[in-house]
């Protein structure tokens, strides 16, 4: 997929892609979203990305091996599961704080975390498996 | 009190394995000198449990323990009797001698701290065996003995026959472990109970259950192989491959004791049977005669030694088995004989080795004054492993054969066996220790001298102790014999037998025995021919055996892999499909539960636009040319679906089937293209149509079922629940989402777990098929 326009618009495309997949991800809580699907819209831009420039500067960007960010995410997750531990509620009891920030209350939990370890899992793993079958193209 | 003697019990009971974690680091630290630190974890042991013996004696058994699995009555609990407290003190006495001999006998071996670390281990496990009431912490042990032992045996493993030794071992006794566990859990289910001091106070329980019989063959199952009866025994003497402190600890005083010690524990509510009586002497004696017979055959003064444990361990099934009082007396007092002089014997036997180069008895001798302090333990050890007054093994001896009712029949078998076997145990202790210190000096590889104190300290402390346990035979029955006699009779017992010879019938047979043992010693070499040659006549063995039963499941495996697994992607594909198609139609056919034709719904000219998409996606699958179009056009059917659910209203469903759907389509075809396929499907009809029916078949019953599923009455009580909840005690308004990371949220985190163990194995194919594929576009081109 060497076409100068998809090469062109790939990097902003993917980074509009990341960003969205984010706001999906933080407003899942409340509307249709969450980490599930935030994480399959991260992992196709990095691998829309892949196929226009290349393995090189997607790796490049993501800085650690996408594995590393799944394996990251399934900690995130058991300890944000394990934190109700220390507060003698069973294992992944959501926990729930309000924070005052600039006049906003935001509500903050581990269930939160929780999401975010999901997120990061399933970005991961995917973007790893769709890089290796892209790199296999140059070979 | 009670309290704190609990939390020493406790602590005596995990202190073997904390000193095993020390160990290595601290032999980098102390090198050899580590084993009187470590020795120390043993030495208390025997002090604490020392301190129980005057309880025990007045008839106190000690229990206490913790709630281990409190939702399945499993509890991590204690039972200290005669019978325990026997072999805790066995157990952690020869201990602490043991790694103290194995400091000096592994001296300056690399990985000293390692073996301290295995052997510590596996004082844990046998000292928590003995003392365990609960059924699930004995098996436990048990277990952990067996895994243990394979450790020490294969401890040098850069040797194949150690390996082949540590493997038989635990297959045997991993076979027999598991035969245990469902023997514990029939009597479990048969008599409600599941310690073992509750299942000694059931009574008659037991043996009146339906499952009797079939308790007891499993039980049996686990005690024979691990005691190492005839036809198991084979292990037992493979299993001297292992560095000799572990034959002297874990194969002769202590692990293959474990299964006599399960017979005893349960002789007073499985024993006392027809079966029981004739089923333990039976084994239990041609197991002597077998392990005797077969002792004489060898002239490494292990393997001798080792022979005579098999033999050993016939003799005191025999005796449990024979059941009556002062059998069981005479089973009690050999059972703690045998633990001192074979111990002994075995140190000794390593001593030789470790000193003169070499334990074949052929090429020894004329080392007592070389090693005056060996030769001096093997000599006492030797008495008493013969039988001869004033040691222990004489009193064992005298009361066996007061046990045996001579009055024809089995009897004057059992008796006619007892008195060979004892007779060749004899010959064997002699020539063991007797053959390498006396006569003329032969020149050895290495030049002997005597080892040092950690070496012959164990040796030593374990002859001496055999024959001053006998003089103040008194002083020991009272603490000793009578409590764990007591203990496995389930009554009662008072042993009278001492040191000084009084004339019976029983002294008589002494008097035979020592004289035929005598003969034979006498014409050893003869003898040893003589039973070559039959040996060689026969020419199998269990030991063989094994191989051969290993071999055939090898080959069972492999022929059944090679069905299953034939590394065809079709095949697999056809079986995973036609599998499906089946589960979903057969019970609907099967229960007459096929939906009613449902009425034709109206809809609006954009649903009707979507499904014409849909529809247009699917015929350009069947139709396209190459595997790349195909590929696309089934995202078309796919983004079309997720339409339908968008308009249906389940928007995060769509959501994910859009993101699934791309993805999807861009792996599956970066797979295609680097599988280097034909671009398009050339095979002819017949097997495309044969394809078409599965996935029909699959579709089809995919609708019918969902059709099914809508026409059933729909219990809304979950729903309802997630809907009235999920903002109240989640603080999430989107259900599905509050659903994945708070209310399920257990199973999200299994599902990213195996999202994540996916991945990795993916990424492990995509490597491992680099190579290969590219040999395949080079002989292609």
């Amino acid at each position: 997929m060497q076409t100068v326009i998809f090469r062109t618009a790939a990097p902003y495309l993917a980074s509009l892609m990341v960003m969205f997949s984010v706001f999906v991800l933080l407003r899942g809580h409340n509307e249709p979203g969450g980490g599930f699907i935030g994480g399959l819209i991260a992992a196709s831009a990095f691998a829309i990305y892949g196929i226009a420039c290349g393995v090189t500067p997607v790796r490049r960007a993501l800085y650690f091996h996408p594995m590393a960010i799944a394996g990251f995410g399934l900690f995130l997750s058991t300890v944000a599961g394990l934190a109700s531990l220390a507060m003698g509620v069973p294992f992944l009891t959501g926990l729930w704080t309000e924070v005052h920030l600039l006049g906003v209350t935001l509500d903050l939990s581990t269930v939160l975390f929780f999401d975010f370890g999901v997120y990061f899992v399933v970005v991961g793993a995917i973007t790893s498996i769709a890089l290796a079958l892209e790199e296999r193209e140059e070979d | 009190m009670a309290d704190a003697s609990q939390s020493v019990t406790f602590l005596a009971l995990i202190l073997p394995f904390l000193a095993a974690a020390i160990a290595p680091a601290l032999t980098r630290i102390l090198k050899h000198n580590a084993a009187w630190v470590l020795a120390l974890a043993p030495l208390f042991l025997f002090v604490h449990f020392f301190g129980y013996l005057g309880d025990v004696a007045a008839g106190r058994a000690v229990t206490g323990g913790y709630a281990w699995i409190p939702s399945l009555g499993v509890d991590f609990s204690w039972f200290i009797d005669g019978l325990s407290l026997t072999f805790a003190l066995l157990i952690s006495g020869i201990g602490t001698l043991i790694v103290l001999y194995a400091g000096g006998y592994l001296k300056g071996h690399e990985q000293q701290g390692r073996f301290f670390s295995f052997i510590l281990m596996f004082m844990g496990a046998m000292q928590g065996l003995v003392l365990s009431d609960s059924f699930m912490t004995l098996f436990v042990f048990w277990e952990l003995t067996s895994i243990t032992s394979f450790l020490l045996i294969g401890f040098d493993h850069s040797r194949e026959a150690s390996r082949r030794a540590a493997l038989q071992a635990l297959v045997v006794t991993g076979l027999g472990g598991l035969s245990l566990l469902a023997g514990l859990l029939v009597i479990w289910a048969a008599t409600g109970e599941g310690t073992l001091s509750g299942l000694l106070s059931s009574g008659d329980a037991l043996r009146a259950a339906p499952f009797y019989l079939l308790a007891l063959v499993l039980v049996l199952g686990g005690a024979f192989t691990k005691s190492a009866q005839f036809p198991f025994h084979f292990w037992l003497p493979n299993a001297m491959e292992a560095p000799t402190p572990v034959s002297a600890y874990l194969h002769s005083a202590t692990m293959v004791k474990a299964g006599v010690y399960l017979l005893m524990r349960l002789n007073p509510v499985l024993g006392d049977t027809v079966w029981w009586e004739t089923i333990l002497p039976i084994f239990g004696g041609t197991t002597l005669l077998v392990g005797t017979l077969l002792a004489i055959r060898q002239t490494d003064l292990k393997l001798m030694l080792a022979y005579t444990t098999v033999a050993s361990l016939g003799l005191l099934v025999m005796l449990t088995g024979l059941g009556s009082e002062i059998a069981i007396e005479a089973a009690v007092l050999y059972l703690v004989a045998h633990s001192l002089f074979k111990g002994a014997l075995f140190m000794v036997a390593g001593l030789i080795d470790h000193e003169a180069g070499t334990r074949d008895v052929r090429w020894l001798g004329g080392l007592r004054s070389a090693m005056p302090i060996t030769f001096a333990a093997a000599l006492l050890a030797a008495l008493s492993m013969g039988g001869l007054p004033p040691f222990f093994g004489f009193l064992a001896k005298e009361e066996i054969y007061a046990a045996l009712d001579f009055s024809g029949g089995w009897n004057a078998l059992f008796t006619a066996v007892a008195i060979i076997g004892n007779a060749l145990m004899l010959v064997i202790g002699f020539a063991v220790a007797l053959k390498p210190f006396l006569g003329a000096a032969v020149e050895t590889p290495k030049h002997a001298h005597e080892g040092p104190v950690l070496l012959w300290l164990g040796p030593l402390t374990l002859a001496i102790v055999g024959c001053v346990a006998a003089i103040f035979s008194g002083v020991t029955h009272h603490y000793v014999s009578e409590p764990m006699a007591a203990a496995v009779a389930g009554a009662p017992v008072e042993i009278y037998i001492s040191v000084v010879p009084h004339a019976s019938l029983a002294l008589l047979l002494s008097i035979v025995t020592i004289a035929l043992g005598i003969a034979i010693f006498l014409m050893l070499d003869r003898a040893r021919d003589a039973m070559a040659a039959v040996l060689a006549a026969i020419g199998w063995g269990p030991d063989r055996g094994f191989d051969q039963a290993i071999r055939g499941l090898i080959r069972l495996a492999n022929a059944v892999t090679g069905v299953i697994q034939n590394g065809r992607m079709e095949v697999y594909m056809t079986v995973t499909f036609v599998m499906i198609a089946v589960a979903i139609w057969a019970p609907m056919l099967m229960f007459g539960e096929l939906p009613a034709m449902p009425t034709f719904p109206r809809m609006t000219f954009y649903e009707w636009t979507v499904f014409a998409i849909a529809a247009i996606g699917l015929g350009a699958v069947a139709y396209a040319a190459d595997r790349l179009t195909a590929i696309v056009s089934l995202g078309i059917q796919g983004f079309a679906v997720a339409l339908l659910f968008l308009l249906f209203g389940a928007p995060d469903l769509a959501f994910t089937q859009f993101m699934v759907e791309t993805l999807s389509v861009v792996i599956l075809a970066l797979v295609m293209t680097r599988l280097r396929l034909y671009p398009s499907d050339h095979r002819p009809t017949a097997e495309k149509m044969v394809d078409v029916g599965i996935a029909g078949a699959c579709g089809i019953g995919f609708a019918v079922l969902l059709l099914k599923v809508t026409q059933i009455p729909f219990d809304s009580t979950l729903s309802d629940f997630f809907s009235t909840y999920s903002y109240v005690i989640a603080h999430g308004r989107n259900i599905v989402n509050v659903i994945i990371v708070d209310f399920r949220g257990l199973d999200t985190l299994g599902e990213i777990a195996v999202v994540m163990i996916t991945g990795l194995a993916i990424l492990a194919l995509i490597r491992i098929r680099l190579p290969r594929s590219t040999d395949v576009t080079e002989a292609k081109s």
